[in-house]
């Protein structure tokens, strides 16, 4: 298996605070990897580098690289726009587009990014919509606003949204801490399938759900990487002591 | 979903993107900044037009213009120059404008007050939303219906008794007209009060609820409870009445069809008079020569256009303390 | 210690004077909404529309070409100023930091509050000086009376889109500035719509603007370099005029039509807006 994603001593700083300190790992592909840590540490900003989106807050400041397949996408020539269409973003806080129908908001980065073939459009908005698992929940009101749909929907309507862009890896910001215990476990189903085509990265706080959903797990504490592993040995056999306190619920 | 095999990858692969970086996004920045910098061409051309064509006046009266009480674009003598002054303008727009005030500020306080203080919140919708209507009716309408109906009104059952109860001062004095200075003043008034009312509403809406409890949880009654509030709220309510005071000087149509056109230097009340923006209104079109005349009046639209700008900005500069200190005092 | 009887008293008498305020704040309102009406109403005829205004003092006729005029003058108007209006708002909201947007927010304010009639002096020297009387000039003069309040209307209303929606189209790999032309504008188009509405309902109750500006005509529109009617023109003709049994009516006719289209644009975009918050 090689490594999708390699980041190599990444700090980021908001102003004169620097939230991340010299990250260093390896991202294994199709595989889903999950960033756990207490509020604070750091891990919503290390995957927003990941697409280049921490830099758009102001004052904000990176260093470091982070290699996709090879190549530092904070390269000199590189334009960060192109990054985001190889690595999709799905956010915490469900956000289709509410001015827009389910359908249009499948097809949103498409079309914002030129595609206007009708039929091809319709072909990767199915798609996209059944490998969210919501096709046959929404197949026959394609036209109603992607805001009617409940809390569940909508984010898997936005994870849809990124996938009908074709990246090839996933990154998702705390998915299902703003939806019900239900909405949350078909999510969770969704992302252990999409890691076959996919390379995810989920930031969760909630541990158990890293337990259950992912391969690999990477412990954050303060901005540092404390320690980074197979799912199995993080829980089981954690080799720090500060993860362990962290996993059995001392702290965070 | 295997779909990525399907389609050839349509989105390019970021190597071939080393074309120079956001691009489209500077391109972008420079146009919509060039489009708003309209504004400076705007002000700028604004002010340099008027006071270019103000110069041949600015040039013949000099300073004298601002305490001048002639204006006379044609002389009975023809040998006389024609004579050009701008005193009994500068006096009637105060004058009007004070009135309006004092006559407008109450009364809107009074409102906002009872809107935010003392009325149920369905009655504050419904209220608030016919005083923002008087703000909408354009000026030309109040004019008419200053003609028409408030002056006669005025002049038959108010300002007698006006006279009667103060005629014992000079500005209540003398013949009564319909037409006049005070019924310029309250028209103004009637124009400012959604302007004042709307913003101290608004003023007094911002005003932390932790203050009204604290005075409630004292034994205070609704009044009190409306005192300390506009104590907290006073500087933000005196830039609204400043912008209202900038309305009021501003305000060309609905006074030039009920001040009485005549240029003079008042001293009752009942008299005509004129302001900076009725003569224009009502001379330019005709003041085609001598050059010196529409020279005349391009200056009494600059200094009307000073006046404006000083009340307003004074105005808005009040409130920006204003809000800042409320501001301030709630961080603790 | 003030007895608790005074202060009583000094409540209930404050507070009515409060609601006195009210009502005598409220008295214009409805002599002038019911003047307009009952006589507007009365001058009402097919012929009002669509007739010429005679000179002062004969009867017949109507007000025709002060409608047509008030249209036209008012849609050029809305063709210079609200593109121009628009665009600065958007880059007023989109690049607010920078020190340029600071100081042409400020220039705007300063705009906003500039007295219509040197509005009027300026369409004149900038315009009529140059081209005469004419419908361009009127409309120069009343476009840039608009760009101001469209402007700020229009920047607040982007400042409204949340965050997340940029967000969720820039992490699609859009670029900034069709994230702001497609998604945002989207977003905030109703809240521009109403400013456009708004402003648009402003400019057309104005008068000192096109005093100085397109003169006044009694005949039908014969050109954009021509002078023309318009209605708040026409009702200042005739306010002024001497025989007043018959031109007072006819300003009246022509005073309903222009406070229904202000008012009607008014309370339409204030329903409109106010359901967001019902």
């Amino acid at each position: 298996m090689s490594y999708k994603i390699e980041i190599q001593s990444l700090s980021a700083w908001f102003g004169s605070k620097q939230v991340l300190q010299d990250i260093t790992m390896k991202i294994k592909q199709n595989v889903v990897t999950a960033i756990i840590g207490p509020s604070g540490c750091g891990k919503t900003t290390l995957i927003r580098c990941l697409n280049r989106m921490h830099e758009l807050t102001p004052r904000a400041k990176v260093t470091g690289r982070v290699l996709l397949d090879g190549e530092d996408i904070y390269g000199e020539n590189v334009d960060p726009v192109t990054v985001r269409r190889r690595i999709g973003m799905v956010f915490q806080k469900p956000n289709p587009f509410p001015m827009m129908s389910i359908y249009d908001n499948a097809a949103a980065g498409l079309k914002l990014n030129g595609i206007a073939d009708k039929h091809r459009l319709d072909e990767i908005v199915e798609e996209s919509l059944r490998a969210a698992h919501l096709w046959d929940e929404v197949r026959l009101e394609l036209g109603k606003s992607g805001a009617s749909l409940s809390g569940g929907q909508q984010q898997r309507l936005c994870i849809a949204r990124a996938l009908a862009i074709e990246p090839e890896v996933i990154l998702m910001d705390e998915p299902t801490s703003a939806l019900d215990p239900t909405a949350a476990a078909k999510i969770e189903q969704l992302i252990r399938v999409l890691a076959e085509d996919y390379t995810v990265i989920i930031v969760t706080h909630n541990m158990q759900q890293a337990a259950r959903v992912s391969d690999f797990t990477a412990f954050l504490y303060l901005g540092r990487l404390v320690e980074y592993g197979s799912t199995k040995d993080i829980f089981e056999n954690p080799k720090s002591e500060l993860t362990e306190k962290y996993i059995t619920g001392e702290f965070g | 979903m295997n779909a990525h095999r399907k389609y050839p990858n349509f989105l390019s692969k970021f190597k071939t993107a080393s074309r120079k970086k956001l691009s489209g996004d500077s391109a972008f920045k420079i146009i919509v900044m060039l489009i708003a910098c309209n504004i400076f061409l705007i002000i700028g051309l604004m002010i340099f037009k008027i006071a270019q064509n103000s110069w041949l006046s600015i040039q013949t009266y000099g300073i004298n213009f601002l305490w001048g009480t002639t204006w006379q674009p044609f002389p009975p003598n023809p040998s006389t120059p024609p004579s050009f002054g701008a005193l009994p303008l500068i006096w009637g727009t105060l004058v009007t404008s004070a009135i309006a005030l004092f006559l407008g500020v109450p009364i809107s306080l009074g409102i906002s007050l009872a809107l935010s203080e003392f009325a149920p919140r369905s009655f504050n919708y419904v209220i608030s939303f016919f005083v923002e209507l008087l703000a909408a009716i354009p000026s030309v309408i109040y004019g008419l219906w200053g003609i028409i109906i408030l002056i006669p009104f005025l002049q038959n059952n108010v300002f007698p008794y006006a006279q009667t109860v103060l005629g014992f001062l000079p500005f209540f004095q003398g013949t009564i007209r319909g037409s006049s200075v005070l019924t310029g003043g309250i028209i103004l008034a009637i124009m400012i009060i959604p302007t004042i009312s709307a913003i101290s509403r608004d003023v007094f809406a911002a005003v932390p609820s932790s203050q009204r409890e604290a005075i409630i949880a004292l034994g205070a009654t609704r009044w009190e409870k409306a005192r300390i509030v506009m104590r907290y709220g006073r500087s933000g309510v005196i830039g609204a009445i400043m912008l209202g005071l900038g309305r009021a000087v501003g305000e060309t149509m609905a006074i030039t069809m009920v001040i009485g056109n005549s240029f003079n230097m008042f001293t009752s009340l009942f008299e005509p008079g004129s302001t900076l923006a009725s003569i224009v209104a009502n001379e330019f079109t005709e003041a085609s020569s001598p050059p010196v005349y529409i020279s005349a009046l391009m200056e009494v639209g600059l200094i009307l256009f000073a006046l404006a700008i000083v009340v307003n900005a004074s105005a808005r500069l009040v409130i920006w303390r204003s809000t800042r200190k409320i501001k301030e005092v709630e961080m603790f | 210690m003030r007895s608790y009887r005074f202060r009583k008293l000094e409540n209930r008498i404050m507070i009515s004077l409060a609601y006195v305020a009210l009502v005598i704040a409220l008295i214009p309102l409805a002599s002038i909404l019911i003047e307009t009406i009952s006589n507007g109403l009365s001058a009402m005829s097919f012929s009002l529309f669509f007739e010429e205004i005679p000179p002062l003092g004969q009867s017949g006729g109507g007000i025709g070409p002060a409608i047509q005029g008030t249209l036209i003058v008012v849609a050029l108007a809305s063709i210079m100023g609200v593109p121009i209006g628009v665009f600065s708002g958007i880059y007023l909201a989109e690049f607010r930091q920078s020190r340029i947007a600071s100081v042409a927010r400020f220039l705007n304010d300063v705009l906003t509050n500039v007295p219509s009639i040197v509005l009027g002096i300026f369409g004149w020297v900038l315009v009529v000086v140059a081209i005469g009387w004419s419908v361009i000039a009127g409309a120069v003069a009343l476009a840039i009376m608009m760009i101001p309040i469209v402007t700020r209307t229009t920047e607040e209303a982007i400042k409204l889109v949340p965050v997340n929606i940029r967000e969720a189209a820039i992490a699609l790999g859009v670029p900034r500035w069709k994230t702001t032309l497609t998604v945002v504008l989207s977003s905030a188009k109703k809240g521009i719509a109403t400013g456009i509405l708004l402003a648009v309902a402003r400019i057309s109750g104005e008068t000192a603007p096109l005093l100085l500006t397109i003169l006044g005509s009694r005949f039908w529109f014969s050109g954009f370099t021509q002078p023309t009617a318009a209605l708040p023109l026409t009702i200042f003709n005739f306010s002024q005029s001497p025989f007043r049994t018959v031109d007072l009516p006819r300003a009246w006719g022509a005073s309903l039509i222009l406070i229904f289209i202000v008012l009607a644009i008014n309370i339409i975009v204030r329903y409109a807006t106010r359901e967001k918050y019902g």
